[in-house]
Protein backbone atom coordinates (compact mmCIF):
# COMPACT_ATOMS: atom_id res chain seq x y z
CA UNK A 1 0.00 0.00 0.00
CA UNK A 2 1.53 3.28 -1.13
CA UNK A 3 1.30 6.30 1.09
CA UNK A 4 -0.95 9.20 0.12
CA UNK A 5 0.98 12.37 -0.69
CA UNK A 6 -1.80 14.62 -1.94
CA UNK A 7 -5.37 14.62 -0.79
CA UNK A 8 -8.07 17.03 -1.97
CA UNK A 9 -11.43 17.09 -0.26
CA UNK A 10 -14.59 18.70 -1.56
CA UNK A 11 -12.95 21.54 -3.50
CA UNK A 12 -15.33 24.26 -4.65
CA UNK A 13 -14.50 27.30 -6.75
CA UNK A 14 -16.76 29.95 -8.21
CA UNK A 15 -15.87 32.73 -10.65
CA UNK A 16 -18.65 35.27 -10.29
CA UNK A 17 -21.81 33.26 -10.84
CA UNK A 18 -20.01 30.44 -12.61
CA UNK A 19 -19.27 27.43 -10.46
CA UNK A 20 -16.13 25.90 -11.95
CA UNK A 21 -15.44 23.24 -9.34
CA UNK A 22 -18.37 21.58 -7.64
CA UNK A 23 -16.86 19.45 -4.95
CA UNK A 24 -13.76 17.65 -6.18
CA UNK A 25 -12.16 14.97 -4.02
CA UNK A 26 -9.28 12.71 -4.94
CA UNK A 27 -5.93 11.39 -3.75
CA UNK A 28 -2.52 10.93 -5.29
CA UNK A 29 -0.10 8.39 -3.87
CA UNK A 30 3.66 8.81 -3.71
CA UNK A 31 5.32 7.94 -7.01
CA UNK A 32 2.05 7.87 -8.87
CA UNK A 33 1.21 9.60 -12.16
CA UNK A 34 -2.38 10.74 -12.47
CA UNK A 35 -3.73 12.22 -15.66
CA UNK A 36 -6.76 14.49 -15.61
CA UNK A 37 -8.73 14.62 -18.84
CA UNK A 38 -11.96 16.29 -19.82
CA UNK A 39 -13.48 18.84 -22.20
CA UNK A 40 -12.19 22.41 -22.07
CA UNK A 41 -13.86 24.72 -19.59
CA UNK A 42 -14.36 21.86 -17.17
CA UNK A 43 -12.14 23.30 -14.46
CA UNK A 44 -9.04 21.15 -14.91
CA UNK A 45 -6.60 24.07 -14.81
CA UNK A 46 -8.51 25.69 -11.96
CA UNK A 47 -8.23 22.44 -10.05
CA UNK A 48 -4.43 22.41 -10.41
CA UNK A 49 -4.22 26.02 -9.23
CA UNK A 50 -6.47 25.27 -6.29
CA UNK A 51 -3.99 22.61 -5.24
CA UNK A 52 -0.99 24.93 -4.95
CA UNK A 53 -3.26 27.80 -3.93
CA UNK A 54 -2.36 30.07 -6.83
CA UNK A 55 -6.14 30.27 -6.96
CA UNK A 56 -7.40 29.64 -3.44
CA UNK A 57 -10.50 27.42 -3.43
CA UNK A 58 -13.72 28.86 -1.94
CA UNK A 59 -14.37 25.71 0.04
CA UNK A 60 -12.64 22.42 0.62
CA UNK A 61 -9.29 21.30 1.95
CA UNK A 62 -5.99 20.07 0.53
CA UNK A 63 -3.32 18.06 2.31
CA UNK A 64 0.23 17.62 1.10
CA UNK A 65 2.26 14.97 2.84
CA UNK A 66 -0.07 15.06 5.83
CA UNK A 67 0.00 18.88 6.22
CA UNK A 68 -3.19 20.77 5.53
CA UNK A 69 -2.07 23.46 3.09
CA UNK A 70 -5.45 25.17 2.90
CA UNK A 71 -4.92 26.13 6.54
CA UNK A 72 -4.45 29.93 6.58
CA UNK A 73 -1.72 29.57 9.22
CA UNK A 74 0.53 27.56 6.93
CA UNK A 75 3.41 29.33 5.07
CA UNK A 76 2.07 28.93 1.57
CA UNK A 77 5.27 30.17 -0.11
CA UNK A 78 7.17 27.35 1.52
CA UNK A 79 4.52 24.84 0.47
CA UNK A 80 4.56 26.11 -3.10
CA UNK A 81 8.31 25.68 -3.28
CA UNK A 82 7.72 21.96 -2.75
CA UNK A 83 5.07 21.70 -5.48
CA UNK A 84 6.46 22.19 -8.97
CA UNK A 85 4.23 23.59 -11.67
CA UNK A 86 4.61 23.44 -15.43
CA UNK A 87 2.41 25.76 -17.47
CA UNK A 88 0.85 25.42 -20.89
CA UNK A 89 2.66 28.50 -22.19
CA UNK A 90 5.92 27.80 -20.29
CA UNK A 91 6.09 31.17 -18.49
CA UNK A 92 9.86 31.14 -18.42
CA UNK A 93 11.32 34.34 -16.97
CA UNK A 94 12.01 36.30 -20.16
CA UNK A 95 14.95 38.34 -18.83
CA UNK A 96 16.91 35.34 -17.56
CA UNK A 97 18.98 32.70 -19.32
CA UNK A 98 17.92 29.07 -19.13
CA UNK A 99 20.43 28.50 -16.34
CA UNK A 100 19.22 31.48 -14.33
CA UNK A 101 15.60 30.46 -14.83
CA UNK A 102 16.42 27.20 -13.09
CA UNK A 103 18.73 28.78 -10.53
CA UNK A 104 16.67 31.71 -9.33
CA UNK A 105 14.35 29.62 -7.17
CA UNK A 106 17.31 27.89 -5.57
CA UNK A 107 19.05 31.18 -4.87
CA UNK A 108 16.17 33.44 -3.88
CA UNK A 109 13.70 31.01 -2.32
CA UNK A 110 15.93 28.33 -0.85
CA UNK A 111 18.85 30.68 -0.19
CA UNK A 112 21.44 28.32 -1.59
CA UNK A 113 24.76 30.05 -2.26
CA UNK A 114 25.61 30.94 -5.81
CA UNK A 115 28.15 28.31 -6.77
CA UNK A 116 26.16 25.42 -5.34
CA UNK A 117 22.94 26.75 -6.93
CA UNK A 118 24.65 27.01 -10.32
CA UNK A 119 25.88 23.46 -10.02
CA UNK A 120 22.42 22.14 -9.12
CA UNK A 121 20.80 24.15 -11.92
CA UNK A 122 23.25 22.77 -14.47
CA UNK A 123 22.47 19.27 -13.32
CA UNK A 124 18.74 19.80 -13.81
CA UNK A 125 19.28 21.25 -17.29
CA UNK A 126 21.32 18.17 -18.19
CA UNK A 127 18.56 15.98 -16.82
CA UNK A 128 16.13 17.43 -19.40
CA UNK A 129 18.78 17.23 -22.12
CA UNK A 130 19.57 20.93 -22.33
CA UNK A 131 23.01 21.13 -20.77
CA UNK A 132 24.28 22.97 -23.85
CA UNK A 133 21.56 25.64 -23.73
CA UNK A 134 22.43 27.06 -20.32
CA UNK A 135 23.21 30.55 -21.60
CA UNK A 136 20.32 30.83 -24.06
CA UNK A 137 17.42 33.14 -23.34
CA UNK A 138 13.85 31.80 -23.54
CA UNK A 139 13.16 33.60 -26.82
CA UNK A 140 16.16 31.84 -28.35
CA UNK A 141 14.76 28.38 -27.57
CA UNK A 142 12.13 26.31 -29.36
CA UNK A 143 8.82 25.67 -27.61
CA UNK A 144 9.84 22.16 -26.69
CA UNK A 145 13.14 23.36 -25.25
CA UNK A 146 11.39 26.11 -23.31
CA UNK A 147 9.01 23.61 -21.79
CA UNK A 148 11.90 21.35 -20.83
CA UNK A 149 13.64 24.30 -19.13
CA UNK A 150 10.42 24.97 -17.23
CA UNK A 151 10.35 21.34 -16.12
CA UNK A 152 13.97 21.71 -14.98
CA UNK A 153 12.98 24.87 -13.09
CA UNK A 154 10.30 22.93 -11.26
CA UNK A 155 12.57 19.92 -10.64
CA UNK A 156 15.36 22.06 -9.20
CA UNK A 157 13.24 22.83 -6.16
CA UNK A 158 13.20 19.11 -5.39
CA UNK A 159 9.40 18.99 -5.29
CA UNK A 160 7.22 16.40 -3.61
CA UNK A 161 4.72 16.74 -6.41
CA UNK A 162 4.74 18.09 -9.96
CA UNK A 163 1.67 19.67 -11.51
CA UNK A 164 1.47 19.86 -15.31
CA UNK A 165 -1.13 22.11 -16.89
CA UNK A 166 -1.48 20.92 -20.50
CA UNK A 167 2.30 20.94 -20.99
CA UNK A 168 2.19 20.05 -24.68
CA UNK A 169 -0.89 21.96 -25.88
CA UNK A 170 1.06 24.99 -27.07
CA UNK A 171 3.67 22.96 -28.95
CA UNK A 172 4.11 22.01 -32.57
CA UNK A 173 3.36 18.31 -33.04
CA UNK A 174 7.00 17.49 -33.74
CA UNK A 175 8.12 19.11 -30.48
CA UNK A 176 5.64 17.27 -28.27
CA UNK A 177 7.72 14.10 -28.23
CA UNK A 178 10.77 15.61 -26.51
CA UNK A 179 8.63 16.98 -23.67
CA UNK A 180 6.70 13.74 -23.23
CA UNK A 181 9.96 11.82 -23.18
CA UNK A 182 11.17 13.91 -20.23
CA UNK A 183 7.85 13.33 -18.45
CA UNK A 184 7.94 9.60 -19.10
CA UNK A 185 11.45 9.42 -17.64
CA UNK A 186 10.29 11.32 -14.57
CA UNK A 187 7.41 8.91 -14.10
CA UNK A 188 9.83 6.00 -14.32
CA UNK A 189 12.13 7.61 -11.76
CA UNK A 190 9.20 7.67 -9.38
CA UNK A 191 8.27 11.37 -9.44
CA UNK A 192 4.72 12.03 -8.27
CA UNK A 193 2.87 13.82 -11.03
CA UNK A 194 -0.58 15.23 -11.62
CA UNK A 195 -1.00 15.96 -15.30
CA UNK A 196 -3.76 17.73 -17.17
CA UNK A 197 -3.31 16.56 -20.74
CA UNK A 198 -4.97 15.40 -23.90
CA UNK A 199 -2.06 13.17 -24.81
CA UNK A 200 -3.92 9.88 -24.81
CA UNK A 201 -0.84 7.85 -25.63
CA UNK A 202 0.90 9.24 -22.57
CA UNK A 203 -2.20 8.76 -20.40
CA UNK A 204 -2.62 5.19 -21.51
CA UNK A 205 0.95 4.05 -21.18
CA UNK A 206 2.26 6.11 -18.24
CA UNK A 207 -0.68 7.02 -15.99
CA UNK A 208 -1.44 4.85 -13.00
CA UNK A 209 -4.89 6.35 -13.01
CA UNK A 210 -6.97 8.62 -15.18
CA UNK A 211 -9.48 11.11 -13.82
CA UNK A 212 -12.24 12.13 -16.21
CA UNK A 213 -13.73 15.51 -15.30
CA UNK A 214 -16.70 17.31 -16.78
CA UNK A 215 -18.71 20.35 -15.66
CA UNK A 216 -16.74 20.73 -12.46
CA UNK A 217 -17.16 17.20 -11.15
CA UNK A 218 -15.19 13.98 -11.43
CA UNK A 219 -17.24 11.68 -13.63
CA UNK A 220 -15.02 8.67 -13.40
CA UNK A 221 -11.65 7.65 -12.06
CA UNK A 222 -9.67 4.49 -12.65
CA UNK A 223 -6.73 2.74 -14.28
CA UNK A 224 -6.32 3.49 -18.01
CA UNK A 225 -7.25 -0.01 -19.20
CA UNK A 226 -10.53 0.20 -17.36
CA UNK A 227 -11.46 3.64 -18.71
CA UNK A 228 -10.41 2.86 -22.25
CA UNK A 229 -11.97 -0.58 -22.52
CA UNK A 230 -14.95 -0.73 -20.16
CA UNK A 231 -15.80 2.71 -18.76
CA UNK A 232 -18.52 2.78 -16.14
CA UNK A 233 -20.09 5.88 -17.64
CA UNK A 234 -21.25 6.25 -21.19
CA UNK A 235 -19.92 9.85 -21.29
CA UNK A 236 -16.37 8.69 -20.47
CA UNK A 237 -16.41 6.30 -23.39
CA UNK A 238 -17.71 8.97 -25.74
CA UNK A 239 -15.09 11.49 -24.71
CA UNK A 240 -12.20 9.03 -24.91
CA UNK A 241 -13.36 7.84 -28.28
CA UNK A 242 -13.58 11.35 -29.64
CA UNK A 243 -10.26 12.51 -28.24
CA UNK A 244 -8.41 9.39 -29.36
CA UNK A 245 -9.75 9.86 -32.86
CA UNK A 246 -8.66 13.49 -32.82
CA UNK A 247 -5.18 13.19 -31.35
CA UNK A 248 -4.35 9.65 -32.44
CA UNK A 249 -2.72 7.28 -30.06
CA UNK A 250 0.84 7.12 -31.30
CA UNK A 251 1.42 4.26 -28.84
CA UNK A 252 4.06 5.95 -26.69
CA UNK B 1 31.45 93.25 -34.22
CA UNK B 2 31.66 89.48 -34.47
CA UNK B 3 34.70 89.51 -32.24
CA UNK B 4 32.87 91.44 -29.52
CA UNK B 5 30.03 88.87 -29.64
CA UNK B 6 32.53 86.04 -29.25
CA UNK B 7 34.09 87.81 -26.30
CA UNK B 8 30.64 88.25 -24.75
CA UNK B 9 29.91 84.53 -25.06
CA UNK B 10 33.35 83.73 -23.68
CA UNK B 11 32.84 86.03 -20.72
CA UNK B 12 29.32 84.84 -19.96
CA UNK B 13 30.22 81.18 -20.22
CA UNK B 14 31.05 80.64 -16.53
CA UNK B 15 27.66 81.99 -15.42
CA UNK B 16 25.84 80.00 -18.11
CA UNK B 17 27.67 76.88 -16.95
CA UNK B 18 26.66 77.60 -13.37
CA UNK B 19 23.08 77.86 -14.59
CA UNK B 20 23.46 74.63 -16.51
CA UNK B 21 24.64 72.91 -13.35
CA UNK B 22 21.51 74.07 -11.51
CA UNK B 23 19.39 72.89 -14.46
CA UNK B 24 21.03 69.47 -14.19
CA UNK B 25 20.47 69.41 -10.43
CA UNK B 26 16.80 70.29 -10.90
CA UNK B 27 16.38 67.61 -13.55
CA UNK B 28 18.08 65.00 -11.39
CA UNK B 29 15.79 66.00 -8.51
CA UNK B 30 12.61 65.77 -10.61
CA UNK B 31 13.55 62.43 -12.12
CA UNK B 32 14.86 61.03 -8.84
CA UNK B 33 11.73 61.93 -6.90
CA UNK B 34 9.57 60.66 -9.75
CA UNK B 35 11.48 57.38 -9.88
CA UNK B 36 11.49 56.75 -6.13
CA UNK B 37 7.78 57.45 -5.75
CA UNK B 38 6.61 56.46 -9.22
CA UNK B 39 7.74 52.80 -9.13
CA UNK B 40 5.99 51.90 -5.84
CA UNK B 41 2.96 53.88 -6.98
CA UNK B 42 2.77 51.84 -10.17
CA UNK B 43 3.13 48.53 -8.32
CA UNK B 44 0.48 49.72 -5.87
CA UNK B 45 -1.89 50.41 -8.73
CA UNK B 46 -1.31 47.01 -10.31
CA UNK B 47 -0.93 44.66 -7.34
CA UNK B 48 -2.01 46.70 -4.36
CA UNK B 49 -5.07 47.07 -2.25
CA UNK B 50 -8.00 48.23 -4.36
CA UNK B 51 -9.24 50.68 -1.71
CA UNK B 52 -5.87 52.46 -1.42
CA UNK B 53 -5.60 52.60 -5.20
CA UNK B 54 -9.00 54.20 -5.73
CA UNK B 55 -8.85 56.59 -2.77
CA UNK B 56 -5.21 57.73 -2.85
CA UNK B 57 -3.06 56.54 -5.74
CA UNK B 58 -5.33 57.12 -8.73
CA UNK B 59 -6.59 60.55 -7.53
CA UNK B 60 -2.96 61.64 -6.96
CA UNK B 61 -2.08 60.69 -10.52
CA UNK B 62 -5.17 62.42 -11.91
CA UNK B 63 -4.58 65.67 -10.03
CA UNK B 64 -0.89 66.01 -10.81
CA UNK B 65 -1.40 65.25 -14.46
CA UNK B 66 -4.24 67.73 -14.82
CA UNK B 67 -2.61 70.89 -13.41
CA UNK B 68 -0.11 72.90 -15.47
CA UNK B 69 3.46 72.73 -14.19
CA UNK B 70 3.66 76.50 -13.72
CA UNK B 71 0.48 76.52 -11.60
CA UNK B 72 1.85 73.70 -9.44
CA UNK B 73 5.09 75.59 -9.07
CA UNK B 74 3.31 78.74 -7.86
CA UNK B 75 1.07 76.73 -5.55
CA UNK B 76 4.05 75.07 -3.89
CA UNK B 77 6.21 78.20 -3.73
CA UNK B 78 3.69 80.84 -2.72
CA UNK B 79 1.19 78.45 -1.14
CA UNK B 80 3.68 76.92 1.27
CA UNK B 81 3.99 80.18 3.22
CA UNK B 82 0.24 80.06 3.78
CA UNK B 83 0.75 76.84 5.77
CA UNK B 84 3.65 78.38 7.67
CA UNK B 85 6.26 76.35 5.80
CA UNK B 86 9.17 78.15 4.24
CA UNK B 87 10.28 76.48 1.05
CA UNK B 88 13.20 77.74 -0.98
CA UNK B 89 12.46 78.29 -4.66
CA UNK B 90 14.66 75.31 -5.48
CA UNK B 91 12.85 72.96 -3.07
CA UNK B 92 9.43 74.17 -4.22
CA UNK B 93 10.42 73.47 -7.82
CA UNK B 94 11.69 69.98 -6.98
CA UNK B 95 8.46 69.14 -5.15
CA UNK B 96 6.07 70.62 -7.70
CA UNK B 97 7.62 69.26 -10.88
CA UNK B 98 9.01 66.14 -9.16
CA UNK B 99 5.55 65.11 -7.96
CA UNK B 100 4.13 65.85 -11.38
CA UNK B 101 6.83 63.63 -12.87
CA UNK B 102 5.90 60.98 -10.29
CA UNK B 103 2.41 60.93 -11.74
CA UNK B 104 3.68 60.63 -15.30
CA UNK B 105 6.40 58.11 -14.50
CA UNK B 106 4.00 55.94 -12.51
CA UNK B 107 1.94 55.50 -15.64
CA UNK B 108 5.03 54.60 -17.67
CA UNK B 109 5.86 51.91 -15.10
CA UNK B 110 2.26 50.75 -14.80
CA UNK B 111 2.11 50.14 -18.54
CA UNK B 112 5.41 48.28 -18.42
CA UNK B 113 4.35 46.12 -15.45
CA UNK B 114 1.12 45.23 -17.17
CA UNK B 115 2.89 44.25 -20.36
CA UNK B 116 5.17 41.89 -18.42
CA UNK B 117 2.03 39.78 -18.01
CA UNK B 118 0.40 37.74 -15.28
CA UNK B 119 2.08 34.50 -16.32
CA UNK B 120 5.47 35.68 -15.05
CA UNK B 121 4.03 36.50 -11.64
CA UNK B 122 2.22 33.16 -11.48
CA UNK B 123 5.38 31.25 -12.41
CA UNK B 124 7.38 33.16 -9.80
CA UNK B 125 4.79 32.39 -7.12
CA UNK B 126 4.74 28.74 -8.21
CA UNK B 127 8.44 28.31 -7.33
CA UNK B 128 7.64 29.66 -3.88
CA UNK B 129 8.50 33.35 -4.15
CA UNK B 130 6.49 35.77 -2.05
CA UNK B 131 4.70 38.53 -3.91
CA UNK B 132 7.47 40.95 -2.93
CA UNK B 133 10.24 38.65 -4.12
CA UNK B 134 8.40 37.99 -7.36
CA UNK B 135 8.17 41.73 -7.94
CA UNK B 136 11.80 42.31 -6.99
CA UNK B 137 13.40 39.52 -9.01
CA UNK B 138 11.00 38.82 -11.87
CA UNK B 139 8.55 41.63 -12.64
CA UNK B 140 10.62 44.73 -11.81
CA UNK B 141 13.72 43.83 -13.87
CA UNK B 142 11.55 43.23 -16.90
CA UNK B 143 9.32 46.26 -16.34
CA UNK B 144 12.34 48.58 -15.97
CA UNK B 145 13.76 47.37 -19.27
CA UNK B 146 10.44 47.96 -21.01
CA UNK B 147 10.21 51.43 -19.41
CA UNK B 148 13.40 52.84 -20.89
CA UNK B 149 11.98 54.04 -24.26
CA UNK B 150 9.00 55.95 -22.77
CA UNK B 151 11.20 57.13 -19.89
CA UNK B 152 13.51 58.77 -22.43
CA UNK B 153 10.55 61.00 -23.29
CA UNK B 154 9.97 61.85 -19.67
CA UNK B 155 13.64 62.76 -19.27
CA UNK B 156 13.50 65.18 -22.18
CA UNK B 157 10.21 66.69 -21.01
CA UNK B 158 11.28 67.21 -17.43
CA UNK B 159 14.67 68.63 -18.38
CA UNK B 160 12.98 71.33 -20.40
CA UNK B 161 10.35 71.91 -17.69
CA UNK B 162 13.21 72.87 -15.38
CA UNK B 163 13.26 76.21 -17.21
CA UNK B 164 9.91 76.98 -15.50
CA UNK B 165 11.77 77.29 -12.20
CA UNK B 166 12.94 80.61 -13.66
CA UNK B 167 9.50 81.95 -12.73
CA UNK B 168 10.02 81.53 -8.99
CA UNK B 169 13.59 82.80 -9.07
CA UNK B 170 15.80 79.73 -9.28
CA UNK B 171 19.00 80.78 -11.04
CA UNK B 172 19.03 77.99 -13.54
CA UNK B 173 20.21 78.27 -17.13
CA UNK B 174 17.41 80.51 -18.41
CA UNK B 175 17.73 82.97 -15.53
CA UNK B 176 21.49 83.20 -16.02
CA UNK B 177 20.84 83.89 -19.67
CA UNK B 178 18.28 86.54 -18.77
CA UNK B 179 20.83 88.25 -16.47
CA UNK B 180 23.34 88.50 -19.29
CA UNK B 181 20.74 89.87 -21.68
CA UNK B 182 19.74 92.47 -19.08
CA UNK B 183 23.34 93.49 -18.34
CA UNK B 184 24.38 93.97 -21.94
CA UNK B 185 22.38 95.33 -24.84
CA UNK B 186 20.91 93.79 -27.98
CA UNK B 187 22.16 90.27 -27.33
CA UNK B 188 18.86 88.47 -26.63
CA UNK B 189 18.95 86.32 -29.77
CA UNK B 190 22.55 85.35 -29.27
CA UNK B 191 22.35 84.49 -25.57
CA UNK B 192 19.08 82.60 -25.80
CA UNK B 193 20.43 80.69 -28.78
CA UNK B 194 23.38 79.58 -26.69
CA UNK B 195 20.89 78.49 -23.99
CA UNK B 196 18.92 76.58 -26.63
CA UNK B 197 22.08 74.82 -27.79
CA UNK B 198 22.94 73.85 -24.22
CA UNK B 199 19.45 72.39 -23.70
CA UNK B 200 19.77 70.51 -26.96
CA UNK B 201 23.12 69.03 -25.94
CA UNK B 202 21.74 67.96 -22.55
CA UNK B 203 18.72 66.25 -24.07
CA UNK B 204 20.74 64.69 -26.86
CA UNK B 205 23.47 63.21 -24.67
CA UNK B 206 20.93 62.03 -22.09
CA UNK B 207 18.91 60.26 -24.76
CA UNK B 208 22.05 58.73 -26.20
CA UNK B 209 22.94 57.37 -22.78
CA UNK B 210 19.44 55.95 -22.27
CA UNK B 211 19.59 54.40 -25.73
CA UNK B 212 22.84 52.75 -24.69
CA UNK B 213 21.15 51.37 -21.54
CA UNK B 214 18.27 50.09 -23.64
CA UNK B 215 20.67 48.27 -25.92
CA UNK B 216 22.76 46.90 -23.07
CA UNK B 217 19.85 45.51 -21.06
CA UNK B 218 17.63 44.37 -23.91
CA UNK B 219 15.88 41.05 -23.45
CA UNK B 220 16.54 38.70 -26.37
CA UNK B 221 13.28 38.30 -28.23
CA UNK B 222 12.03 41.75 -27.26
CA UNK B 223 14.39 43.88 -29.30
CA UNK B 224 13.41 45.35 -32.63
CA UNK B 225 16.64 47.07 -33.52
CA UNK B 226 18.38 44.07 -34.93
CA UNK B 227 15.49 43.37 -37.25
CA UNK B 228 15.44 46.99 -38.34
CA UNK B 229 19.11 46.79 -39.22
CA UNK B 230 18.49 43.71 -41.29
CA UNK B 231 15.67 45.37 -43.20
CA UNK B 232 17.90 48.36 -43.89
CA UNK B 233 20.59 46.07 -45.26
CA UNK B 234 18.09 44.52 -47.64
CA UNK B 235 17.10 47.93 -48.98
Amino acid sequence: MLETILKAEQLHKKYGGLEVLKGISFEVKRGETKVIIGPSGTGKSTLLRCINQLTPPDKGRVWLDGVEITDPKVDINKIRSSIGMVFQDFNLFAHLTALNNVRIGLAKVKGIEKQKATELARKELQRVGLGDKASSYPAELSGGQQQRVSIARALAMNPKLLLFDEPTSALDPELIGEVLEVMINLAREGMTMLVVSHEMGFARSVANEIIFMEHGVIVEEGPPQQLFTRPAHKRTGEFLHKITELYGESGR
Amino acid sequence: MAISKLILIWQSFPSLLRGTLITIELTAGFLGLGLILGIPLAFGQVYGNRLITTTILSPFVKVFRAIPALVLLFLFFFGSAFFGIELSAFTAAILAIGLRSTAYQSQIFRGAIQSVGGGQMMAARSVGMSKLKAIRYIVLPQALRLSIPPWTNEYAGVLKDSSLAYAVGVTELMRQGRYIVARTFGNALLVYSVCAIIYFILVYTGNKFLGFLEEKYKMPGYEVKKRRRKILERI
